[in-house]
């Protein structure tokens, strides 16, 4: 290990060509991959159904309306031969749709999951260095974008090319000279669309923006709907609310505006191609270069341009957006996890106390000082250790590296006498269990809660963990007890009593190293001491760690841990450590004045 | 679900649609003629095209002449035909968009000014999700409909010319159009009736994925730290199949209607073949007329669709509406007196017989206390006392429910509006921050120059950390600015109620994230400022309660005791058991050490439980 420690961050867009994102995403989905030729074939046969139209109107006007009289039973087989030919590509398309549909949710769902269970798998460092809500959306808004472009967008394209070449082909057949006129028509219309996308895609950018702030604004007013009230901000905030509303509501109207006049373009064009086919058709004609009805099924051919070309920037926009949602997926699967489990490798903690021991160990964050330096110590098995010193100095990096949330930058932390890189993550997290300071809990019951911490307990087992915590007088006072549900993140309930459960959760789990992060620093005081006492008694037999902050929690332990400024300064019983001048003398000092006045 | 179109939810859309068409009288009649226009010229390319045919090709062929001022009509009919319609195009979308995204916007800014307007004890009984999608996605919901609503009313105008055209031209082949157009509108709307609901359930279940995503990365800390990985990967993929499986159904529909409904305008134009060749043969009709049915039938299928698109937003329409619609028929709001207060030296606070109760639950019973000017008291008591709703009664962020709270003799509900915000400062436990910089932050948007906003962050001790910020006063905080820790966002938060110079602070819990010693210079630095205040400050640690003139204490809703702090420690068992919780330990600690004091130790404990 170097001493240079950076945290993986995870990949941002911009590092692969279109093309490289797009091999690399097809190979993650072979359910995409499979198959994918008999669907394509399906889709050229679908895409052939288009030109029967105009065939069936040559052939009627041609064969059929020779000299002016109808030949009835030969337009009548025509006819049939046609409509069954559109009930086959129907047919075709039916079952291309289908497939493609089952392919890309397939292929789509394995990826979604996959890039979910990633995020959970990269380490605390790495999850750091993107908010929340992005990380959401990699799993979410980028996999539904590139869904939608694949069922849709990418169809498009497919048909387009397909509806586009069985069109020439057949007008070559007709007439060279009218097919050159029609792409000379319609030729400068396709050097323009990427520009029009280009616009459009700007400004459907700025809507994007435009309505984040329009959402960020309006939350404002039930988010801080006390705050407003205690300062009469209800004007200011009224009228920041209506701008910002405003503002997304013109960025629309702009965008919807470039899409209002980009759209109606082609068929202009067309029928500028269609006026000329009508002039140079009938030239051709007389001279005898053309029939009749094979100028009248030209006029029917240019349709076929209409459809691909009004749906051009729509279908590069969606293109667009979808190779940005697989970079960003991609750039999830594909940033390494730095913390990462050994597996079946790995060692097995047998069950027991647990010792732990630091080997000159240092850690720095990211472009950051070194927060931890030469942290060399050993806690024996059923010890109750206590962490102290002030914020800044070290003591939540100190239980991350000992959870192995994050590794050291250099040195090493064993438990029971193995490296924590080399112990099974199924092992090490079943033995040694943290509680962080900001109990999080899942929307449910406050039952289902202590179960995340042992998924087979059961109701009476999960009573049982509460009483012994002594906290059955406080679930007796909950309206629904066990069943009273915790709402978002637990935000029903009050800070204190989310650190409860948290608490409740981790005891349940039945580790064999507990690790408090000031765990119940939101409690009551009252509330908070009959719990040290409870925890004292369970936690009898285990290896206990707690990052004291306050007094009494020190004073209980076996022995004090002091960090300051990144280093262990100072070590021992609570009695010896009170007697030396020193760091934990001054913070004893200032919790009892903090506390007794 | 409202997804079904029944009767019922047609009549209601429509209905809303008429609100929406009432609104913005002007922009939805331009829309429609727009669509007209459209519609009319879709019928009269085809018409255009079939004069061509008749008039220009066939004469061509068959006399082997064309007059040259016939081509030039002809290209004029085409391409005239084509630019009136591309305009009607154009602004039949352009001010579809101007209709929906006023609407939208209308909407939007009614419902943020009910929600300004109504009492916090409104807020209190509706959750923040619902409140937020109610402003943003059941907004554009109810209005979605009217994106393609001028088109659909352009292809109703398409369908009568259509009809007409084709009746003129032959009887016959207008059987045939009026034979497979209905089918197709048929068509397509059993086909977004089976859609409908299914949409509607993908669309819930991508909302569910995306709370699951939500949820766990939030609690990753949680998940990581007991192991439940897996745990969590197979609850989100029990859902995620959910979705794909839903997104199939979806396809499976789409797959076979989209097909159909491209086949059967085709089988139209066949069938128009058919039928025209017998018409020739019978001399009823001529060849450019043919080419204009099968023509027509061509322009005709796509556009015939957005009738069905209009109807299959009416039930998400419907129930977006409907959840707008009741926030904005809320009633209830503050009413305010003309009184003015005081406008310097610290004020009088006195709380009469305040009750309130949150629903059925009552939580504050007749507390009465009083606050002499400049003074400070502690408000004490466990959890779930009622001393945060307490205080937002003080502020008179609630009225109670009996009783009253005078500000220097007055009854707050007599104060004009703003009167208590320029004499009352209160910090909330929640610290809020504004999506805006450390200065919009603290001043909210009044005249303060910079030295004040200074000075305010200097006694919060939050000057340090703004300094260092990049862009210092105008460093964009809140939601979506610079991450500031919990601390460093309660002392803005302290800093914003100081800059007012208030007359009587109230903080509640407000320095919980605050370190220890930060939190001491704080309240050293309020209590020695030269414009002392009347301060009422909710704690729980002894250094807070000690620099309070007098504590009240609560417990489930009620005043038990006030009094100094020595007195109340002396005289209120409750108060004692509470605030030297910790104080007792030690000692019962002391107790365990020495061995004859264990029996000791038990008695003590059935007194403190």
């Amino acid at each position: 290990m170097t001493t240079a420690h950076t945290a993986q961050t995870i990949q941002r867009d911009s590092e692969r060509s279109a093309l490289a994102t797009i091999r690399r995403g097809l190979s993650l989905t072979p359910e995409f991959r499979k198959g994918l030729a008999g669907t394509l074939a399906l889709a050229v046969i679908a895409t052939v159904g288009k030109i029967i139209v105009p065939i069936a109107v040559q052939q009627t006007i041609d064969t059929g309306l020779k000299d002016g009289t109808p030949d009835l039973p030969y337009i009548t087989n025509a006819v049939l031969i046609c409509v069954a030919a559109v009930v086959l590509t129907a047919l075709a398309g039916y079952v291309m749709n289908v497939r493609l549909y089952k392919a890309t949710e397939a292929s789509l769902a394995t990826l979604r999951v996959r890039g979910f269970r990633h995020v959970h798998d990269l380490s605390v460092l790495t999850q750091n260095t993107e908010r929340r809500g992005a990380l959401v959306s990699r799993v979410t808004n980028d996999i539904d974008q590139i869904s939608t472009f694949m069922q849709w967008g990418g169809l498009m394209i497919i048909v387009a090319f397909g509806q586009l070449f069985v069109a020439t082909v057949l007008m070559l057949v007709y007439s060279w000279q009218l097919t050159l006129l029609v792409w000379a028509c319609f030729v400068p219309l396709m050097i323009a669309l990427p520009r029009f996308q280009r616009l459009l895609s700007r400004a459907y950018t700025t809507v994007r923006e435009r309505t984040g702030d329009m959402l960020a604004a309006v939350s404002e007013s039930v988010v801080g709907a006390a705050v407003i009230r205690a300062y009469a901000a209800e004007r200011r905030t009224g009228e920041r609310i209506d701008k910002a509303v405003n503002a997304n509501r013109s960025a629309q109207i702009r965008a919807q505006t470039i899409v209002g006049f980009v759209f109606p373009l082609t068929e202009i064009v067309a029928a500028v191609a269609i006026a000329g086919i009508v002039l140079l058709g009938v030239h051709l004609g007389l001279s005898g270069d053309i029939t009749q009805g094979r100028l009248v099924a030209f006029l029917f051919l240019v349709t076929l341009f209409v459809s691909p070309l009004q749906t051009a920037t729509e279908v590069l926009n969606e293109a667009q957006n979808a190779v940005a949602g697989w970079r960003r997926i991609l750039g999830v699967i594909d940033t390494p996890a730095d913390v990462a489990d050994p597996g079946e490798a790995g060692a097995t903690l047998p069950r027991g106390p647990i010792s732990v021991a630091f080997e000159n160990v240092h850690f720095a964050y990211p472009g950051g000082e070194p927060v931890l330096r030469e942290i060399t110590l050993e806690i024996p098995p059923r010890s109750r250790v206590a962490v102290v010193g002030e914020t800044g100095s070290g003591k939540t990096t100190f239980a991350k590296l000992l959870t192995r949330l994050m590794d050291p930058a250099s040195g090493r932390v064993t438990v029971d006498g193995h490296d924590l890189r080399d112990v099974r993550f199924s092992s090490l997290r079943e033995r040694i269990v943290m509680v962080p300071q900001d109990g999080f809990l899942f929307d449910g019951t406050l039952e289902d809660n202590v179960r995340y911490g042992k998924p087979s307990a059961d109701r009476a087992e999960i009573e049982l963990a509460l009483t012994e915590l002594g906290l059955a007088d406080w679930l007796e006072g909950l309206p629904a007890g066990l069943d009273t549900p915790v709402g978002q993140r637990g935000e029903s309930l009050s800070a204190g009593e989310r650190q409860l459960v948290a608490l409740a959760r981790a005891y349940l789990a039945d580790p064999d190293l507990l690790l408090l992060d000031e765990a119940t620093s939101a409690v009551d005081p009252a509330t908070e001491v009959r719990l040290a006492r409870a925890l004292e008694g369970v936690t009898r037999g285990r290896t206990a760690i707690s990052i004291a902050h306050r007094l009494s929690t020190a004073e209980n332990a076996d022995e004090v841990l002091v960090f300051d400024g990144g280093r262990l300064v100072q070590r021992g019983p609570h009695a010896e450590l009170v007697r030396e001048p020193g760091v934990y003398a001054d913070l004893h000092a200032s919790w009892i004045s903090a506390a007794h006045v | 679900m409202a997804s079904k179109v029944t009767s019922a939810v047609m009549s209601q859309g429509l209905r809303v649609l008429g609100v929406a068409i009432r609104t913005e009288k002007a922009v939805f009649a331009l829309a429609v003629v727009a669509s007209a226009v459209y519609g009319g010229m879709t019928v009269g390319s085809a018409w255009a095209l079939g004069w061509a045919t008749q008039n220009l090709v066939l004469p061509a062929f068959q006399q082997g002449s064309v007059a040259s001022g016939a081509m030039w009509t002809g290209v004029f009919f085409i391409v005239g035909a084509a630019l009136l319609k591309a305009l009607g195009v154009a602004g039949r979308r352009i001010l579809a968009g101007v209709l929906q995204y006023r609407m939208q916007a209308r909407s939007r800014r009614d419902v943020t000014k009910q929600y300004l307007r109504l009492p916090l004890s409104w807020h209190h009984r509706h959750p923040t999700g619902q409140l937020l999608s109610n402003a943003s996605a059941d907004a554009e919901a109810a209005w979605a409909p009217l994106a393609p609503l001028p088109m659909a009313v352009g292809v109703i105008v398409m369908l009568v010319t259509a009809a007409i055209a084709m009746l003129f031209t032959d009887l016959v082949l207008a059987l045939v159009g009026f034979l497979i157009f209905p089918a197709i509108a048929v068509l397509n709307l059993i086909y977004q009736r089976k859609l409908s609901p299914l949409a509607t359930r993908a669309q819930q279940l991508r909302a569910e994925v995306s709370e699951i995503a939500h949820e766990s990365f939030d609690g990753a800390l949680v998940v990581k730290t007991l192991g439940r990985e897996e745990l969590e990967t197979e609850r989100f993929q029990r859902r995620a199949h959910e979705l794909r499986d839903a997104n199939i159904a979806v396809g499976r529909v789409r797959g076979l209607f989209d097909p159909m409904l491209e086949a059967l305008p085709t089988i139209g134009v066949l069938a128009v073949l058919a039928v025209g060749a017998t018409r020739l043969s019978t001399g009823s009709i001529d060849a450019g007329a043919l080419v204009q049915v099968a023509y027509l039938f061509t322009l005709l299928a796509f556009p015939i669709r957005a009738l069905g698109w209009v109807l299959a937003e009416l039930p998400r329409s419907v129930v977006g509406w409907q959840r707008v619609q009741a926030v904005l028929d809320a009633t209830g709001s503050m009413e305010y007196g003309k009184a003015t207060a005081a406008s310097s030296g610290p004020a009088g606070l006195e709380a009469r017989d305040l009750s309130y109760a949150y629903g059925e639950a009552k939580v504050l019973h007749e507390v009465t206390f009083e606050v002499p000017a400049g003074r400070t008291v502690a408000l004490v008591g466990p959890t779930g006392s009622g001393k945060s709703t307490l205080v937002q009664l003080l502020a008179r962020l609630v009225d109670p429910d009996t009783g009253r709270v005078l500000l220097d003799g007055q009854d707050l509900r007599d104060l004009a509006y703003g009167g208590i915000a320029e004499s009352v400062a209160l910090v909330p436990q929640q610290t809020f921050l504004f999506d805006d910089t450390v200065r919009g932050n603290i001043a909210l948007g009044a005249d303060t120059d910079d030295e004040d906003v200074w000075a305010a962050l200097r006694l919060a001790q939050a000057d340090g950390f703004v300094a260092r910020l990049s862009s210092g006063l105008d460093t964009r905080v809140g939601e979506r600015g610079t991450t500031l820790s919990g601390g460093q966002r309660q002392r803005l938060a302290l800093a914003r109620a100081v800059v007012r110079r208030p007359r009587l602070l109230i903080l509640d819990d407000a320095t919980s994230s605050v370190d220890p010693q930060v939190e001491a210079k704080i309240l050293y630095g309020l209590r020695d400022n030269a414009e002392a205040s009347t301060v009422v400050v909710v704690a729980y640690r002894m250094a807070t309660i000690a620099l309070a003139d007098e504590v009240v204490f609560l417990d489930h809703g009620r005043v038990v005791d006030r009094g100094p702090h020595e007195e109340l420690l002396a005289r209120c068992s409750g108060y004692r058991n509470l605030v030297t919780a910790y104080e007792r330990e030690e000692a019962e600690r002391a107790a365990i050490e020495a061995p004859f004091d264990e029996e000791e130790f038990g008695e003590e404990e059935e007194v403190s439980a």
